[in-house]
């Protein structure tokens, strides 16, 4: 990381690959898609049928939104809402953001940051992907059955009693469990042996360093999730008990097992988000990130803590008051790690060359959303006030502001950032950037109210309330169309940008790391012979200047 | 690795050097080491997959101690014995076919590996062998929970303590004289109010059912003082009037129990059908995995009788061997906590 290494600026220099080795032309046919092993083809599909699936979620989030603008019913039933909120939360949660950033994001940019070929098991990765698909699709014949009506936490025993298909979503969930662990081994397993030679662990891209602790969390985690659901569908099916008080069984055990996995899968869905704002931050500043070891171990740290802090799901569901007191005291501890990432992103960007681009828009977004969304998490923490704001909109405003303004919005600026290594074009910046507004402002109308509603004393997941709140829930859901507007806008312009965009040059941000120096988009194999890497991976903007002729970065002299 | 090697990779003479290394690799050694950590990690999953399982084991052991001191005379200790030896004799072998891989021993691998398989297959027989007997005496998970044997009528308790479970017969037969009377006596009532949960929590009704197995026990006729008193004191006295070695078995297996807010209690202990919930998940979920296992030696035949393994290509047969040997290490967990512990 020292200026004292020796970079020659040509080490910075695109490297060389003929057009027809173009990886989105290597191979023609839609079999050549479905069955490829390329790393980068993998992680498209993803892309696609994960903006699919967040398409299908936010269509149920407005369907939520829309009923709630009125107390009473407006446009759903009440069996109807419960159904649309469990399919908007489990929607979400396992087929969008849990693998939006690595299955998606990480999959394609990963072993182009490591200048290897592919990641390590590529069958395994295409493995994954099918199971994803296989998963939704349990998601999906669970819509046609007969939606379940649980929410996306499955808690027993009304999971256990509910005539509707909890089956097949749980079977679902179950899947994508498997799809997530092998995606988090196979990135485990990359990292250890496909490093370039010179690549030391501290010259890992932050990127990296995010993906590696979201799967190290993704393998110790999720299997304990896929247990739990696995007992969930024979509860069902044969009558197990161990849950089911009614034959004296334990039903907050179940609880404790969701929660296990749970919580950590909330640090799944935010790791990567801190990776891709490290990548984002560093690059529009035009500076080498500041505090880079801090940055890459508070992930870890965060990885690890966060396994030990379930219970703080748990204050009001009857566990010891001690135990309650320890998951406190470690849950305070999480925001030490957190404060460490903001603070030296804050001071990246001071005395940084700060270009407004739209992935750096989105970037300083997240830095906003995600403070406040990190702060309020300490408020419910703290037990004694926790007890007050559990189970109201408090709790989802601080979800959403933690999940939606801080995973999705970097998932968001890491689209934008990565789009034209991806996909070979560039995109409109005008409209880019317009989007990049109208999701900030719904962002907050949309959330902001459901902090005074929750404090207020208006209850989580209700189809009804009382007439006062009736204003906040209406801010709430222009919110929620503002939101949506956003999202449409950001669909329509990177729609036509795939099909008649710009040209995209190799290097169109100015970036260090090694995915600038393949061509846009990556030929097949990506690096014809293995870089040798002699520098940290946020060496040398200074070498880089703007090439007005390919629009974009190349290395000076 | 040498200039030669690093430039290997691009053109076909990485096929000729390393014919089984994907092109993404360096060399074989790269392609080894990254397939053993995969495999290392996938094994770390399989065991929190187990963990649940366990977790749950101890939750439910922790609160109810009884009930596997109540289990463990349910479950054939020689039958699951006989399975750790089956299965760790097959780890033997699977161990083995690795070496004959990295020695290149092409027939004796192939023998091993099928020594492996049959080991696995043996382990399945006996499986089927302990579930049918179960399934037959109505040991199930809780919901269909309905065993046919109450515990004091099991061989193995009769053997362990025979003063205990004539004890026992006695007093289940005295109950059942004590219902047959009180019935009599009030017909009309019985006939409206027997609800079905209260035969079940004295658990008598077999007997009249008719099991043929189950002798009648002949009774002399009861004390008039003795037929006087209500149910619990009755109970209470009985209980009191057996020895040590009657009534110490009956105690630790949850039959006869005092809770703390009832009178004193004779009868199957409430929570036991979770204990069959928890025997065949654990059980079953293992018993799945060798029967995957055995998916995997299958193909691992096919593959050793088509590549040649030798010390520079062993990894397949390794990476099979290495899964072989957890699911033998999650067995040897399985077999005391669930067959011995008591």
């Amino acid at each position: 990381m020292s200026s004292a290494s020796t970079l020659i600026p040509a080490d910075l220099g695109v490297i060389p690959s003929k057009p027809e080795e173009n990886y989105l032309k290597h191979d023609k046919g839609i079999l050549s898609w479905v069955f490829t092993l390329d790393h980068k083809r993998i992680g498209l599909m993803y892309l696609v049928s994960v903006l699919g699936a967040f398409a299908l979620g936010g269509f149920f989030a407005l369907a939520v939104r829309t009923e709630l603008f009125f107390p009473g019913p407006t446009i759903i039933n009440h069996d109807q809402y419960n159904q649309a909120m469990t399919l908007h939360g489990a929607v979400m949660v396992f087929l969008v953001i849990i693998p939006g950033i690595p299955a998606a994001l990480g999959n394609i940019i990963m072993p182009l940051q490591l200048g290897a070929k592919d990641v390590a098991f590529p069958r395994l990765n295409l493995m994954s992907y099918h199971l994803w698909v296989l998963g939704a699709l349990f998601f999906i014949s669970s819509l046609v059955i007969s939606a379940a009506d649980t929410g996306w936490t499955f808690y027993v025993p009304y999971s256990t009693t509910t005539p509707t298909a909890v089956i097949p979503a749980a079977f679902g969930a179950f899947i994508l469990g498997f799809s997530s662990i092998f995606t988090g081994l196979n990135f485990i397993t990359t990292v250890h042996k496909l490093r370039p030679p010179g690549m030391t662990w501290f010259r890992l891209p932050l990127f990296i360093w995010a993906l590696y602790s979201t799967a190290v969390i993704q393998v110790l985690a999720t299997p304990v999730i896929g247990i739990t659901l696995l007992m969930l569908i024979v509860e069902r099916v044969v009558g197990l008990g161990i849950f089911d008080p009614a034959l004296g069984g334990d039903p907050v055990l179940f609880q404790h097992f969701f929660w296990f996995y749970s919580h950590p899968a909330v640090y799944i869905m935010i790791v990567p988000a801190f990776g891709v704002v490290s990548e984002i931050i560093a690059v529009f500043s035009r500076k080498e990130i500041f505090g880079y070891k801090f940055i890459a171990l508070s992930s870890v740290a965060i990885a690890l803590l966060g396994f030990l802090v379930w219970g703080h799901h748990m204050f009001t569901s009857g566990q010891s008051v001690l135990a309650g007191t320890i998951f406190s005291a470690i849950t305070f501890l999480i925001a030490i790690p957190t404060a460490i990432k903001i603070l030296n992103w804050v001071t990246t960007m001071y005395k940084g060359r700060i270009h407004l681009d739209t992935p750096m828009l989105y970037a300083i977004a997240f830095l906003w959303v995600f403070t406040i969304g990190g702060l309020t998490g300490v408020f419910l923490s703290t037990m004694s006030v926790d007890v007050h704001l559990h189970d109201t909109y408090f709790v989802v405003a601080h979800f959403h502001y933690v999940m939606m303004g801080g995973a999705i919005t970097a998932f968001m600026g890491g689209l934008h950032y990565w789009w034209p290594k991806f996909i070979g074009r560039m995109y409109n910046e005008k409209l880019a950037k317009v989007a990049t507004v109208l999701v900030f402002v719904g962002l907050n109308v949309t959330f902001f109210p459901q902090f005074l509603l929750g404090t207020r004393g208006m209850p989580r997941r209700y189809y009804n309330y009382l007439p006062e709140f009736q204003g906040l829930h209406q801010l709430s859901t222009i919110g929620a169309f503002v939101l949506g507007l956003g999202f449409l806008m950001t669909a329509f312009y990177l729609i036509q940008s795939a099909k008649s965009g710009k040209k995209a040059p190799a290097n169109p941000w100015g970036g260090t790391t090694l995915e600038w120096q393949c061509a846009s988009p990556p030929p097949y194999y990506n690096f014809h012979d293995t870089p040798e890497v002699n520098r940290g991976p946020y060496e040398g903007y200074a070498h880089l200047k703007f090439d007005k002729e390919t629009q974009g970065y190349v290395p000076t002299e | 690795m040498s200039d030669a090697q690093a430039s290997a990779h691009a053109g076909h003479e990485h096929e000729a050097v390393y014919p089984y290394t994907p092109h993404h690799f360096h060399e074989a050694k790269q392609h080894f080491e990254s397939g053993k950590m995969g495999v290392w990690l996938f094994l770390v999953t399989e065991i929190l997959f187990f963990a649940g399982l366990f977790c749950a084991y101890t939750v439910y052991r922790a609160q109810n101690p009884e009930i596997f001191y109540w289990a463990h005379f349910y479950l054939d200790t020689k039958l699951g014995a006989l399975n750790t030896i089956v299965l760790i004799l097959s780890s033997f072998t699977a161990a083995w076919a690795v070496r004959n891989a990295q020695l290149g021993q092409g027939k004796l691998l192939r023998i091993n590996i099928i020594l492996t398989i049959c080991g696995a297959l043996g382990f399945m027989c006996v499986k089927y062998i302990e579930y049918s007997h179960k399934f037959h005496d109505g040991l199930l998970p809780a919901r269909h929970f309905q065993p046919a044997h109450e515990v004091w009528e099991t061989p193995d308790f009769k053997k362990k303590h025979p003063e205990s479970a004539l004890a026992a017969e006695r007093i289940v037969a005295r109950l059942a004289e004590r219902k047959a009377k009180a019935t009599a006596a009030a017909p009309i009532i019985d006939t409206i109010e027997a609800a079905p949960s209260e035969s079940r929590a004295i658990p008598v009704d077999h007997h009249e059912e008719g099991h043929a197995h189950a002798a009648p026990v002949a009774l002399p006729p009861e004390d008039p003082h003795m037929a006087a008193l209500a149910d619990d004191v009755w109970l209470e006295t009985e209980v009191r009037k057996m020895s040590n070695a009657e009534r110490h078995p009956l105690e630790m297996a949850g039959v006869i129990r005092r809770p703390a807010d009832g009178p004193i209690r004779f009868a199957r202990p409430e929570r036991a059908g979770i204990f069959f919930s928890i025997y065949f998940f654990m059980t079953g979920l293992h018993g799945v995995h060798v029967v995957i296992g055995i998916g995997l030696w299958i193909w691992m035949l096919v593959i050793a009788s088509k590549r040649k393994f030798g010390s520079s290509y062993f990894g397949p047969i390794e990476f099979t061997a290495l899964y072989w040997h957890l699911v033998d290490l999650i067995w040897i967990y399985l077999f005391p906590m669930l067959y011995l512990i008591h």
